[in-house]
């Protein structure tokens, strides 16, 4: 379903309930209504869930760009890795795939929309769409120049099809030029989508 | 539990089979020839888990690796592209 924003000078528009927020609304008070969970409880699971951002992703990658041991765990065992910075990721299963000068990885859902949600938040319209989904998996060269990302022959693609229980975060390779940055100004540059695998750190030009 | 059949490195072709219901295995992927990238551990069968059942006991789940060129006959990129992806064990035959 199309959401369209109200523009400047229109009133907004009303339209009627579809089907599976119909559904939602339904349960929801059912549910209520029944006692086995207050509107508090939804509230507090939705602020929760808009408290995860890309910024825990950002963190775990930009030390793993300053310290060759936690990297090495990360790639091992993924949740493991978060948990030791503190990030609660449970009962997510993570693997970490690093991109290389020879590698470039991407992550792609093509039966539903799995996405590593306790280190990246809410997925992306786009990554959800029936489009990306299906794209990504048959000609990714064509979509990620879509994105603006052109691979020369020289490296390969892989795409990560999260079919099952496992989630997947991309270790983007470190940018040239960030020599002795701190770990925090790092993170500044490490996007959700970088960590999906649809663009690259960059160091903005002065 | 049970043991995993497949180790990293082993080649295995995906069951080429069509049943109803919930399925975790794309169907693109159904008679393709891969390689084992690594074993994930066991997981409740999601077929199972789909039919209000236990799914267990937990089923073996792969990491395998495809080239693209086998899995598209008409892919466009290039012969090293792979796709990975993940596959419960009574999915998978050695090939």
């Amino acid at each position: 379903m199309k959401r369209t924003a109200a523009k400047k000078g229109e009133q907004g528009r009303y339209a009627p309930l579809s089907y599976f927020q119909l559904m939602e609304v339904t349960l929801r008070e059912l549910l209520v209504g029944k006692g086995l969970f207050s509107e508090d409880d939804v509230r507090r699971q939705v602020a929760d869930m808009a408290s995860r951002t890309p910024g825990r992703g950002a963190a775990v990658v930009a030390r793993a760009w300053t310290d060759a041991s936690y990297k090495e765990r990360l790639l091992k065992d993924g949740s493991a890795a978060c948990e030791e910075l503190g990030f609660d990721v449970k009962p997510m299963r993570l693997v970490v795939v690093e991109n290389t000068p020879r590698v470039h990885n991407v992550i792609v859902c093509t039966l539903c929309s799995c996405y590593p949600r306790p280190l990246l938040g809410i997925p992306p319209d786009w990554y959800k769409s029936r489009a990306y989904r299906s794209r990504m998996v048959r000609e990714p060269r064509k979509v990620l120049r879509e994105f603006s990302l052109k691979f020369g022959r020289e490296i390969q693609i892989r795409v990560h099809d999260s079919t099952a229980d496992m989630r997947y975060l991309v270790l983007p390779m470190r940018p040239a030029g960030t020599e002795g940055w701190t770990e925090a100004r790092l993170a500044s540059l490490v996007t959700r989508d970088s960590m999906i695998g649809v663009a690259l750190p960059r160091v903005p030009r002065r | 539990m049970a043991e995993p059949r497949f180790r990293t490195g082993d080649r295995v072709k995906v069951v080429k089979a069509y049943p109803p219901g919930h399925v975790r295995t794309p169907y693109y992927i159904r008679g393709c020839t891969g390689e084992i990238e690594r074993y994930c551990g066991s997981f409740a069968n999601p077929e199972e888990l789909a039919q209000m059942r236990s799914g267990l006991p937990p089923v073996p789940l792969y990491r395998v690796r495809f080239p693209q060129e086998q899995v598209w006959p008409d892919y466009r990129g290039e012969r090293a592209d792979v796709v990975e992806i993940e596959i419960f064990e009574h999915w998978l035959e050695p090939a």
